[in-house]
């Protein structure tokens, strides 16, 4: 390269006078709200009454891109056809472009192989995968005998309080069917990840640690690191539910240094019935199969089968497939806006939310109020007005989607000795002038019920 | 806006100052219900005459100013009626909530309740406003 590039030398030039100890990193590039709007056609619609539509619940799910949209529509008009079995033209078709978009799922997450993207219905099929794969120690074996998948009374299972319920409920499962014990992590009063007993509570007997890797209520992004580190220690598995995180941040699988994660194709601006799982390669061939069906098999007789390999193995029956087609699409849309600016986006965002909230009387936010280490879900109390009132009015006067209630981690809600929340969460679309009419319609809000 | 027509001011009011809000003795028979969705819940105790009047019912729960409000509204209106007379009230209170906002309220009957109308077009709202008057309808069937 002879030819040096002004702006780019400009960056680099400051980027040392600023912080000479440290190699200079390239600028993030600003992410452009109003151009990004553009592509979510439901963005400029009108609510009943000619209300202009404000839509903070995206935790709850995305909206979708029309570059979303349009390539599931042409699929359906023009390549549809069911998956693996069919030899002709459509089916080739329709074969390809599924499968490449595992290829771009695999790619965005940062999988050493294709094959270790299993594509699920949603996360919670995800978690409940990987709970059924383990075996009680009573139960026969039949050629899935890995000593890492069975438990018994005495093994445990560690999960945390802030875990949605989908992440909870699995391994109360797990537990009820082997006589195993379930533990978890306390939170903080913060709303951080209480880690104080980290190395009691993950020891020689936990036979799996499964975590959020951001809070669908808190916003807390926990830090993985030193949990990962723990449970190689003990020789214990560890599955992220990151149904909240891999929509929002760069996510690489391995650097995370987790065995399994779990998310979901509606919260990454996909449609929903698409979930992923991702495992490493040599664990999901060790576990059984979770659902039979056809597609999952090697051969049939009557007296017995054999499986197909991974991630066949896992994917009984005809696939979603234009919602894994759609999720390829949506992975292709984030990853050109780049999730490092959608990161920074969210991240200036937020930090101008909670500002903007702590200006509304006795609203208490659940949940960090420091914008490091935490995403876009802002959840709050506001005195003694319960959210139902909250939603309803936001809703209604100033077309502002929020979601009220526990949000599907009621343990968590317990924690903080309050029935229910209102839940604003953000995402890439959203803009300032959006939480000043947030703002705008708390206040109202308590002139009401105050 | 739409809203508003949920919000009455009556609502509001007995949101505001509930009455007959507390649990008192002495009792025929006590329940808890609870909204499963929403997380309200309301414990309600009823108390009758050997005529069979409602004496008093007495009541206490968290929830969202319709459930409160609700309950509110119940008790003055079921204060010194027939259990007969109670019945009918909420039997046209429950067709009216789940009308879907296309039925036409008997206010004779009613009274005040009326105001719950509105509710009646917000689906994910009509078993907030229900919630006490499904609470006093099974403690009046173990009461008698």
């Amino acid at each position: 390269m002879t030819r040096a590039n002004p702006a780019a030398e400009a960056v680099r030039a400051t980027a040392q006078t600023v912080d000479s100890g440290t190699p200079p990193q390239p600028a993030i590039p600003p992410l452009d709200v109003d151009a990004i709007r553009k592509d979510f056609p439901i963005l400029s619609r009108l609510l009943p009454g000619g209300r202009p539509l404000i839509y903070l619940d995206s935790g709850n799910s995305s909206q979708k891109p029309v570059q979303v949209i349009n390539v599931m529509r042409e699929h359906l008009e023009e390549h549809y056809a069911n998956v693996g079995r069919a030899l002709h033209t459509l089916g080739s078709e329709s074969t390809d472009a599924y499968e490449s978009a595992r290829d771009k799922v695999a790619e965005f997450i940062g999988a050493p192989a294709r094959d270790e993207v299993v594509f699920t219905k949603n996360a919670s099929e995800a978690i409940n995968l990987v709970a059924r794969s383990f075996r009680g120690r009573s139960e026969p074996a039949a050629g899935f005998g890995d000593e890492r998948f069975r438990l018994g009374p005495g093994d445990e299972v560690l999960i945390s309080e802030m875990e949605h319920h989908s992440n909870i409920v699995p391994w109360q499962m797990l537990c009820e069917r082997t006589g195993a014990t379930l533990r978890w992590f306390g939170v903080t009063d913060e709303g951080r990840l209480d880690i104080g007993d980290l190395d009691e509570l993950l020891n020689e007997r936990t036979k799996i640690v499964s975590l959020t890797l951001q809070s669908n209520v808190l916003g807390t992004v926990n830090s993985i690191s030193p949990i990962a580190r723990r449970a190689r220690q003990t020789g214990s598995l560890l599955m992220l539910d990151a149904s909240q995180g891999v929509p929002h941040m760069p996510v690489d699988v391995v650097e995370t240094g987790a065995d399994f994660v779990a998310f979901t194709g509606h919260k990454m601006l996909g449609p929903t019935g698409i979930g992923v799982l991702w495992g490493r390669a040599e664990l999901l061939d060790a576990m059984p199969p979770f659902l039979g069906g056809g597609e999952m098999i090697e051969t049939v007789s009557m007296e017995g089968s054999t499986y197909a390999p991974v991630p066949a193995k896992f994917e009984a029956g005809t696939p979603p497939i234009v919602e894994a087609i759609g999720l390829g699409a949506a992975v292709d849309y984030l990853s050109a806006v780049g999730m490092p600016s959608i990161k920074q986006y969210e991240q200036e965002l937020t930090r101008y939310a909670l500002d903007a909230l702590q200006d509304v009387p006795t609203l208490r936010i659940i949940g960090p109020s420091n914008p490091i280490s935490r995403g876009g879900t802002l959840s709050f109390v506001l005195g003694d007005i319960h959210p139902h009132d909250v939603g309803q009015i936001l809703d209604d006067e100033f077309g502002i989607a929020v979601r009220v209630g526990h949000h599907c981690a009621r343990p968590l809600h317990r924690r903080f000795g309050i029935p229910a929340t209102t839940r604003a969460s953000l995402y890439l679309y959203n803009t300032r002038d959006e939480i000043d009419a947030l703002v705008r319609g708390l206040h109202h809000v308590r002139t009401i019920f105050g | 806006m739409i809203a508003e027509s949920m919000y009455q001011e009556l609502i509001l009011e007995h949101y505001k100052h509930p009455q007959g809000r507390g649990l008192r003795e002495p009792y025929d028979a006590e329940v808890h219900h609870v909204n499963p969705t929403c997380g309200d819940e309301v414990t309600m105790r009823v108390r009758l005459t050997e005529g069979g009047k409602v004496d008093d019912m007495s009541y206490d729960g968290q929830g969202c100013s319709i459930s409160q409000a609700s309950a509110s509204v119940l008790h003055e209106l079921t204060a010194g009626q027939s259990v007969a007379e109670s019945l009918v009230l909420i039997e046209e209170f429950t067709r009216l909530l789940q009308g879907r906002g296309k039925v036409e309220a008997d206010e004779a009957v009613l009274g005040d309740a009326v105001a719950f109308a509105g509710v009646a077009k917000y689906p994910a709202r009509v078993k907030c406003a229900l919630l006490s008057w499904m609470a006093f309808k099974d403690a009046v069937a173990r009461a008698g």
